[in-house]
């Protein structure tokens, strides 16, 4: 595996948490997110935790999935909330049959309940749904679809080796309108080998002209273990630099501001509030999760835990009772503060002041002049990033959390 | 035990190059001579510290005592394993010294090296017979014929002389030994003169204090009297006198042309350094042995604790190595940049490299190490001087002139690569004294050279240009003034002082641009541009700006893994505190050490 999980401590083998975090439990959001971890190629720049099913494994994985939210539900106890996001993702969640996301999301509806406005999100592939799927999705209860989109350029996506055809997202997107979604997103992919400024351009803009309601970007990162890593190495691929990837962020947030989506998360834009993923906030805000499947984390109250990553290992614990976690961590106050900064500057809100230490405040005021924290919003209290700020996120938590 | 008669003393040294099978042959010797069964024998012997063993070089001198019969006659020979690199001239003269004879030893499928070369001339003019040997002679490669008529063109014999041996075999080596106690006269010595012994080495030892080797050149050294080193008048007591075979054996007295140790209780070698000479208290020599000069370190280089609280640590080592090293100095400096440490002054390149591991391995520290510089004389122009031995110090202002050491050097080649050879010496300030042909195709180069320009990357490019095939020797031959400048390398306007250089006028633009790039690269990008300026005095000559950085941000998080970007930050933070501070900048640790390295990468 390229990144392999975190060390941690072990974790229990009935899943159980300690009590302390269950204090609070349902007072915040929480989420389900469920790693389906097939998919029908493996993509040459993935590092995610996914398979090519070549035995049929995938038919035996919504019962292991399934087998987990009940697992869920016994160590979560009475107290256990109403779920108010699903989010599905991936590998390629799109890659079950229909019947089977639907199945997914009517485990967790029975083990937990579903908050009446809760927002459902799967991932999508363009290239393996189309009308009648996504119409099935929708009658299943799915509220929310991301697709994958990543390029609108030929030779980007075949450098991404994403299968799909230029057009078809936003023809997924027009399916989905008419199959009754109120939230659809796009996924994009800069920085590219191969990529230049105006197919970016151009790709942004056929984003926006699908009208999705939201739109994310990430900077494509060259991972270690990969093939576009080994293509990278070997000289075959040149990876732009971080300032080409500086460039692409800007021109990408200046598109996406021009055509009315307002920036609200490092990497994500949306038409506006309400359309923002509640799932993801969730993680930036300290909420509280189930991450059901193999490799998927979750968190509860401070403690955060990772299942193994293989399919047949998280079936094979989930047969016999047993949980797929592999281990653990129990965050201390100071750990915690240091992840509430890291993931709460990430946020159009910002973190607030209350939470810097005097040297962290220093800095914060440093940055403020420096032009990467908005010196306004300092002065109300919040540590909000500027756009140079953004691009700098990771160097400005350094002097956050001094 | 009786004084051994001279006249069936031989002792000789063997002098050759690295991997020519020197330290074979000594281990040859011992097994046939029956010194030591083949059973307790192992790999170079005679060479026992790890380094020497590892790097397959003599650092210390060594000696063994060799019994032998020759037509009924029983002999003592004697074995001096002398320092066979160009850092230990001083040491190998010393050894020389002690002799009557050398075998010169020469690979039959590569000829004569430059160092072997320079060795052989100081042979020659210490009066020693040379017996010359060619060696793996059951080496395919192996040119036997040719290398005999090399050698013997420059030793002036006949190539029948050049006798032929595998150390590795043993063929030959009885012969070798016969001829030793044939050709090599007996040592001459007046055994009722007043004592006079030459140390040729001396070693500290945890257990017994100094260890000296000596050869006895007139009168009797005994235990029953005090030593007194020539040098500083000091006297000593002499605990005990014997000699190797192949472990120390006590004899009490050692006579006329005799070679063995001495421990004379002392601390640490400075007090009974190579090249002095034992006299008698009782009974003094009035002359001394000719020949002693104290070691002058030539190249200096600041060593700095990579972890700033070990300082202590590197304090009390290069005290202990200095127990057994007289060449070693040190003083404490600071340097803004790397903190606390100690400039060190060294014989050679190789006399650092190994000064440098042993701190590193004998004493478990992590060390950065400025480039190696040599020391300057500065006259200024109303006649101050001050010899300046880190270049930040050197001064400014009024500078009359500054005088540098230069070497003369001798290079062997395949005659293909005169040309090259030329251009570099020619590139480093070289002044060509001569050419000659040592066969058709082998030639000898010698050359004045700057020392400040060899220790640099001299002998690397060397090497790269001729394919491996040159050689190199060289001794120190004085100073010369010259148009030197001090180039100092400014992060964002400061100097940074680990930085400094004092190169020739004409090199330091081309010193200046080669660090300001080097940098530029090894120097990560910061929240603010970062000019890099190399300047003599203020007069900046070279350029070079690390762009502020404009992306430092994970855009994704990993499906909730939020732990790994907290590690990931963490990790990042210990990463800084290995950052040393330079006014705003942060510069890495392995910045100074890669733009501190001299091999140009």
């Amino acid at each position: 595996m390229p990144s392999g999980p975190p060390p941690g401590d072990p974790a229990p083998a009935d899943g159980s948490l300690p009590d302390h975090a269950l204090v609070g439990l349902g007072q915040r959001p929480f989420g389900i997110y469920i790693h389906v971890p097939y998919c029908a190629h493996r993509c040459g720049y993935c590092d995610f935790n996914t398979y090519v099913d070549t035995s049929g494994a995938v038919a035996s994985y919504v019962d292991a999935a399934v087998a987990e939210l009940r697992l869920a539900r016994r160590v979560l106890g009475e107290q256990a909330p109403a779920v108010s996001t699903v989010f599905v993702g991936g590998g390629t969640p799109t890659l079950l049959p229909v019947g089977d996301l639907v199945r997914l999301l009517a485990a967790v509806r029975e083990t937990f309940g579903l908050e009446d406005d809760a927002e459902v999100t799967t991932e999508a592939n363009p290239e393996s749904v189309d009308a009648a799927y996504l119409s099935q999705l929708r009658d299943g209860g799915y509220t929310r679809l991301s697709f994958g989109m990543q390029s609108t350029r030929p030779h980007v996506l075949a450098v991404l080796e994403r299968r799909h055809t230029p057009g078809r997202p936003e023809q997924c997107v027009a399916w989905a309108r008419a199959a009754g979604f109120e939230q659809v997103s796009l996924d994009l992919i800069y920085g590219t080998p191969g990529e230049s400024d105006e197919d970016w351009a151009a790709s942004v803009r056929a984003a926006v002209d699908a009208r999705p309601d939201h739109i994310s970007a990430y900077g494509l990162t060259v991972e270690p273990g990969t093939r576009l890593h080994a293509q990278v190495s070997r000289g075959e691929l040149e990876s732009p630099d971080d300032d080409t990837l500086a460039d692409r962020y800007v021109m990408a947030d200046e598109l996406l501001t021009g055509a009315g989506y307002g920036w609200y998360e490092i990497s994500n834009w949306a038409r506006d509030e309400g359309a923002w993923c509640r799932h993801n906030i969730g993680y930036w805000r300290d909420g509280d999760w189930w991450g059901v499947g193999p490799g998927a984390h979750s968190h509860c109250g401070g403690v955060r835990w990772w299942n193994v990553r293989l399919p047949v290992d998280h079936a094979a614990a989930l047969a016999v009772g047993r949980s797929p976690a592999q281990a653990r961590e129990q965050l201390d106050p100071q750990a915690r503060r240091v992840e509430r900064i890291l993931l709460g500057v990430r946020l159009v809100g910002g973190h607030p002041v209350a939470d810097l230490t005097p040297a962290g405040w220093v800095a914060a005021q440093r940055f403020a002049a420096e032009g990467l924290l908005h010196a306004g919003e300092l002065s109300k209290g919040a540590v909000v990033l500027r756009r140079r700020g953004r691009l700098l996120a990771d160097l400005v938590v350094h002097g956050l959390v001094s | 035990m009786p004084a051994t008669d001279p006249s069936i003393i031989r002792n000789f040294c063997i002098i050759a190059h690295i991997d020519h099978g020197k330290s074979t042959l000594a281990d040859r010797m011992l097994e046939m001579t029956g010194v030591i069964d083949a059973r307790n024998m192992r790999a170079q012997y005679l060479d026992r510290m790890d380094i020497e063993r590892e790097r397959g070089i003599t650092i210390k001198a060594q000696n063994v005592r060799l019994p032998w019969t020759v037509d009924g006659t029983g002999y003592v020979l004697d074995l001096i394993d002398t320092p066979g690199h160009v850092d230990f001239t001083y040491e190998v003269s010393r050894s020389l010294a002690a002799c009557e004879g050398a075998i010169l030893i020469v690979d039959a499928a590569q000829g004569i090296e430059a160092q072997t070369l320079a060795n052989l001339y100081l042979a020659i003019e210490n009066d020693l017979t040379i017996i010359p040997v060619l060696n793996k002679i059951d080496l395919p490669a192996a040119q036997p014929d040719k290398y005999a008529a090399e050698l013997s063109k420059i030793i002036g014999c006949t190539p029948e002389d050049v006798l032929r041996i595998s150390a590795k075999t043993g063929e030959g080596v009885p012969h070798l030994l016969d001829e030793i106690v044939r050709l090599i006269p007996a040592p001459q010595g007046n055994p009722d003169a007043p004592l006079r012994a030459m140390i040729f080495d001396s070693v500290y030892d945890a257990y017994r204090g100094v260890i000296t080797y000596v050869r006895v050149v007139d009168g009797q050294l005994s235990t029953r009297e005090r030593c007194l080193m020539m040098s500083t008048g000091a006297s000593h007591e002499t605990l005990e006198v014997g000699v190797i075979s192949p472990e120390p054996t006590k004899t009490d007295v050692l006579s006329v042309g005799e070679v063995g140790y001495v421990i004379p209780g002392v601390k640490n070698v400075r007090q009974a350094r190579v090249g002095d000479t034992i006299t008698a208290s009782s009974r003094q020599a009035h002359v001394p042995l000719h020949g002693y000069r104290d070691p002058k370190p030539m190249v200096f280089s600041g060593l700095y604790p990579m972890d700033g609280s070990d300082y202590p640590v590197l304090r009390e080592a290069l005290d202990k190595l200095q127990l057994n090293d007289a060449a070693l100095v040190y003083e404490p400096e600071t340097s803004v940049a790397l903190g606390f440490g100690f400039r060190c002054g060294f014989l050679g390149l190789l006399h650092m490299e190994i000064v440098r591991e042993r701190l590193e391995r004998e004493f478990d520290l992590s060390l950065i190490s400025t480039a190696p510089n040599v020391v300057y004389r500065v006259v200024m122009e109303n006649g101050d001087e001050t010899v300046v031995t880190n270049p930040s110090e050197m001064p400014g202002g009024k500078v009359e002139e500054v005088y540098e050491p230069i070497v003369k050097s001798m290079v062997l080649a395949p005659t293909d690569f005169v040309g090259t050879i030329m251009e570099l010496c020619q590139s480093r300030r070289g002044t060509l004294l001569g050419m000659e042909y040592l066969s058709e195709d082998r030639v000898e180069l010698r050359y004045t050279l700057p020392l400040g320009e060899i220790i640099f990357d001299f002998f690397d490019a060397l090497k790269s240009r001729t394919r491996g095939y040159a050689s190199l020797d060289y001794e120190p031959a004085g100073e010369q003034a010259a148009d030197l400048v001090k180039v100092d390398i400014l992060l964002q306007g400061e100097a940074v002082d680990a930085f400094s250089a004092i190169v020739h006028k004409d090199k330091a633009y081309a010193y200046g641009t080669a660090m300001t790039s080097k940098l530029r690269e090894l120097i990560p990008r910061q929240q603010f541009e970062v000019p890099i300026q190399a300047a003599i005095g203020s007069r900046v000559i070279a350029r070079e700006n690390i762009r502020a950085i404009r992306k430092d941000v994970l855009a994704k998080c990993y499906g909730g893994d939020i732990t790994r970007k907290r590690k990931l930050l963490e990790k990042q933070k210990e990463g800084k505190k290995r950052m040393k501070t330079i006014g705003r900048v942060e510069v890495p640790q392995e910045a100074f050490i890669a733009a501190l390295s001299t091999n140009p990468q």
